[in-house]
Formats: C-alpha cells, structure tokens, sequence
C-alpha cells in the first residue's frame, strides 16, 4: 500500500519533477511564457483597436477554453459575467459581458421630477448614493443658475467624503474577502456599519438616502452629530493603519496583489479610466483639485498616487485616500458654517413647515414643488465630481419643464470596466478575482 | 419648446465667437464651420457630423487626452433628429470641452481616436439605434441581444409588461 501511494506521488517536496508535468494546470508548468505579439502589445497599448473577439491565428482553436464566469459568482461583485478565454491556466482573453442590473433609471429620469431625480439617481451607485446626488443637485442647479449656501456645501462635503471612506472600505473588505483574506472582510464591514449608521441618524436610510438635493440638503445634521463624526474619523485614523499594518508587509497579500492586474497610464487614458485605478498609475488626477465642487478647494488634502498600477497600488492608494478623507471631515466639521442649509430661493425650496399652517400660498407652493415640480430654465450640461471609483458626471438637457428632458450619468464603473480586459490578458486563473476586486465594479453604477 | 434647443445657422466668419481660452481658441482655427458657445458657463463646440473625427483627432493631439463620455439626445421632430454628445477632458489644461453633432441614423465613431468610447458609443447605440460607423464590436450592450426598438428614444413608450395574476382570474 505504502508503495502504491508513493509511485503516484513522486514529487513531494524536495523531489525531482517527474517528465509528466505537461498540462499547464500542473504545479511548474506556469513559468509558459505567451510568445510576444507585437499586434496584441499594440492593442493594449491602444493604439490599435480591435473587437473583443479577435482571433491571434497563431494558436489553433482546440488549444483554447472559453469559460463563462458569473453572472451568479461571489466574487464577480454583483451580476458582472466574464467570458473568459483560457489557455490552460492563463486568461488570454476577456469580454465582459453587462446589462443583468439594466433597468433603464436614464429612462426613469426623465419622468421623475427634478425635485425627484435624486431619489432615481442614488440608486445607480449603490455604494456611492451621496456621490450621485451630488453630481444630478451640481448639474440642476448650474441650468437654475442658484448658489448653495455654505453650510449645505459644507454638509455636501461631510457626507461625500465620509461616503468615499465607506465605499473604499467595502472595496478593500470585499478584496480582502476575494484573496483569503476573511479578517479584513469583517473588520471593513464592521467600520462601514459605523458610517451607515450614522447616514441613518442624518438622512433617516442607511443608502439610496435622497438627501442631497438640488438647492441644498433635505435636513440639516442632527443633534450630536460632531460627536459622531469625531468618533468616526477617530475610529477610522486608527483602524486603517491598524489595517495597513497588518497587509502592508503581509507575505500573502504581498503574492496576491503585487504585479497583478497591471494596467498603465497610457492604457487608462485611452480606456477612460479614471478614480484610484488611474491614480495607481502614478497619474495624480483628481477632479477635487483640478475642478473643485462645492468648496472642497477650501480644505488641505493630499492626492496619493501609485507607480505599478497594480492590484497592491490600487490597494494603497484606496487606503491613503481614507486617510486623508478622514481629514477633509475633520477639517469640514470644525468649519461647519453656521445658517441656512438649503437655498433660500423659493422657486426651488419648499416653505418652511411653520408657514404652511398660516399661508395658504404657501400651502400651494408647497403643493405645486411637491407634485409639479420646478421648471429648470432651457439649457444642458454636464457636471461631474470625484466619486469613489473615478469622474461621476450627470449630463442634464432641459427644455424648460418640470422634469429633464433627458438625464444621462457617466458612470465610473462602466468605463472602468474596459480595463478589465487589458488587466487580465496573460494573467492566471487565480488572478482574476484579485483583479475584479481591486478594479471595484459596482452593478448598479455599471448597468444603470 | 424643443426649437429652443434648436442649432442656429452657422455665422459668418466675421461675426463667430471665438472663446478666450488659448487652447481651445488654436483648435477652433482650423474648424470654420464649428460653432463655439457657452452653454451654462461650459464650452460646448457644435460640429457638423461628417468632421466630427477630424476634430477630435485634432482636439486629441492638442490635449485633450481623455473621452470623458459619449451620450445622445432625441429630439425627435428635429432634423438631424440626434444630438451625439461628446465630453472631453484636457488634463494638461485643466479644461473641459463638449461636443454636439446632428445625426440622424449613423455618425463617426470616435474609438479610433479614443479606444475608450468603445462602451460609451455601444451604449448610444444600443439605446438610440445610432450607428457608429468603423466601430469594431457595434452590438447591443445592455439590453438583451434580441430586444426590439431603442429605449431612450423619445417614442419607446415606458409602457407596461402584462403580468397575469392567478387571483384575479379567479371568480368568487
């Protein structure tokens, strides 16, 4: 019996590697080299473009698998369906294949109200919902031409900043969780429930919160809030670096992420790519600094860049940019203005609550915003701010009615998504749920 | 309300509109015939279609490195029924800049130019039925492969799937 077992097992450790090892599933069959293509180079280079679906004539058809990964895949972060061309163990080829979570909210948009989109937009990116509302409220109010006052801008940029912090964390817990590494999965989330939970006290939902609004916030911060947010930023200053700690020099993360899914600046510029993905290339873009919004200019902060635009930069950069996110909400709590935190413009603000018992004009007004709307002047533009995966813009055309005569967002995830492909040529199997998972693709964003 | 909207007869040399900033001023030269404005403080360069790759080619080498999007609008008893929409980003000039083209059933696609409108300008098609002309992979991309018609065109009614509860056909 002895013996038996060791015949088949001729290569425990230490031993020769047996003449058999051939398939490249085997273990040492990996160091296979892809010949180098001067065409596919080009390709990801961008300086030609292909379909997805290109033959390389070179290899016969029989030597290649297509796999289909997902749309029902744990780690495909929602209902993302790779077609995957495998040779062996290594992806040659990638099509993401999109439109599971389609329910047309572009379409949606443009029978909602203006005072309503908010509602349809802050469904889109699920976990970036005050990103959304704040790009659709910038763009309404750039066609009315209102300014916000400070403390609505001020509150605008607490909750972006707090929503970037607690969507990087479900993007290092879920990257985290993809790799092994199941201790960051339940530290992200634990960290983020604390965020959540605080949206909750503010905007009384933990998403989809419809608080941003165009001419200021729906509320203003609830009691106590200084004392929650204090909590927060402290929490996250030290949890995070307790996080970097225990990945930054950890072996195994170190092998899952470093050299994986590399992408560089030129292939992100050509591609759209834009958010941390392009920042892990060492290009420092960011629209906080070259087009700021809603008075983040007044506020110092730093934008961490990475050099391999790897799956680790991409990680590192996510971690720093909490960090000093941390520190915009600290910076914007001590500087909270005091006053009005919508616009006093009554064409787009509802009266007070107080009036409606005394005024029946007001009663109307309040009637008429509610159901018909605020006209927005004639006109179209686009708008965009730094979102937590890159330029989320909101494209509004009006023709002078209560509701847009069409609503379009630029979503991050989607151009991101053309990534994918170059990210993943002539990488293995294992890498690329390292890759999905650092490239932080949200569905709703994608599909819209 | 939609011949607000409408593009205006282009002007006369004398009388266009130049923009103050340099860059977008030295790219507008070799165009005559695109119309720059101001749209809500943004700049916004309508162009008629069949130049519309040549300025973008022009409009990348002068520095504008990024396609931050394509979309589309139906304006649907104009003619060129279409507005292609075409945002780019200069980062090098910090700088913004629109593009709108007409286009009735197909216009240039920009991927040759910028791989990365290869979704954006799917998308448009798929959603207006817009061909995009030396596209490499013109196919639906959210919808399903076999959807008839284009959703976001402005006579694609919202309408309604009939949904057959079992209750209500029972008679009690």
């Amino acid at each position: 019996m002895t013996e038996a077992r060791e015949e088949v097992d001729l290569w425990i450790s230490g031993t020769e590697e047996p003449d058999w090892v051939l398939s490249s599933t085997d273990e040492g069959a990996q160091e296979i080299q892809q010949e180098e293509s001067e065409f596919r180079l080009r390709e990801q280079l961008g300086s030609v473009v292909t379909d997805d679906y290109v033959f390389d004539d070179e290899i016969s058809d029989d030597e290649r698998m297509i796999v289909n990964m997902g749309p029902q895949h744990p780690s495909t972060h929602g209902v993302l369906r790779l077609q995957i061309e495998l040779e062996g163990e290594i992806v040659r080829r990638t099509k993401p294949v999109i439109g599971y979570l389609h329910t047309g909210m572009e379409k949606t948009g443009e029978d909602l109200t203006f005072m309503q989109g908010p509602t349809n937009v802050t469904r889109m990116d699920y976990l970036a919902p005050f990103h959304n509302e704040l790009a659709y409220s910038l763009a309404v109010e750039r066609l009315l031409g209102i300014e916000v006052p400070p403390r609505a801008q001020t509150i605008r940029v607490l909750l972006t900043e707090l929503n970037r912090i607690s969507s990087h964390l479900v993007a290092l817990a879920t990257n985290g969780m993809d790799i092994g590494a199941l201790s960051i999965m339940t530290y992200g989330f634990r960290d983020r429930e604390q965020i959540l939970a605080f949206y909750e006290r503010t905007t009384g939902l933990r998403m989809n919160h419809n608080f941003i609004r165009p001419g200021g916030t729906a509320a203003d911060l609830p009691p106590g809030w200084r004392a929650d947010v204090k909590a927060i930023v402290d929490n996250i200053r030290a949890r995070v670096v307790d996080y970097d700690d225990m990945l930054r020099d950890n072996p195994i993360w170190n092998g899952r992420t470093r050299g994986v899914g590399v992408i560089t600046a030129e292939e992100c510029l050509a591609y759209s790519i834009t958010g941390p993905t392009l920042r892990s290339t060492g290009v420092e873009w960011d629209l906080r600094k070259a087009f700021p919004y809603s008075g983040i200019e007044q506020f110092s902060f730093e934008v961490p860049i990475g050099s391999q635009g790897d799956v680790y930069d991409r990680y590192r950069v996510r971690i720093e940019e909490m960090l000093q996110s941390a520190r915009i909400v600290e910076q914007a709590a001590e500087a909270m203005p005091k006053g009005d935190y919508r616009s006093d413009d009554r064409k787009v603000t509802p009266p007070p609550r107080m009036r409606l018992d005394e005024s029946m004009e007001a009663l109307i007004h309040h009637f008429k915003i509610f159901t018909e709307g605020f006209r927005v002047p004639p006109g179209e533009t686009y708008e965009a701010v730094e979102g937590p995966r890159g330029e989320l813009g909101c494209y509004i055309v009006s023709t002078g009615e209560g509701n847009p005569y069409r609503v379009h967002v630029r979503a991050p995830s989607f151009y991101n998504l053309q990534g994918l492909p170059i990210m993943m040529a002539d990488s293995l199997v294992a890498d690329t749920i390292a890759t999905i998972a650092s490239l932080d693709p949200v569905m709703g964003d994608v599909d819209r | 309300m939609t011949d607000q909207m409408d593009v205006p007869e282009l002007a006369d040399e004398e009388t266009r509109l130049l923009p103050a900033d340099q860059t977008l001023r030295a790219l507008l030269e070799g165009f005559p015939d695109a119309r720059w404005s101001l749209s809500a403080g943004q700049d916004v360069v309508h162009l008629p279609s069949e130049r519309l790759r040549e300025f973008a080619e022009t409009a990348r080498a002068g520095g504008f490195e990024l396609l931050s999007d394509v979309t589309a609008v139906d304006w649907t008893s104009r003619r060129p029924r279409f507005d292609v929409v075409v945002s780019l980003l200069s980062m090098r000039h910090r700088l913004r800049l629109r593009l709108i083209v007409g286009a009735d059933a197909e216009v240039q696609s920009l991927v040759p130019v910028w791989p990365g409108a290869n979704y954006a300008e799917r998308e448009v098609y798929d959603m207006f039925g817009i061909v995009f002309v030396d596209h490499p992979d013109l196919t639906r991309i959210l919808m399903p492969d076999d959807w008839e018609g284009f959703p976001l065109r402005k006579d694609f009614a919202v309408g309604s799937v009939p949904v057959q509860f079992k209750a209500s056909h029972r008679v009690t």
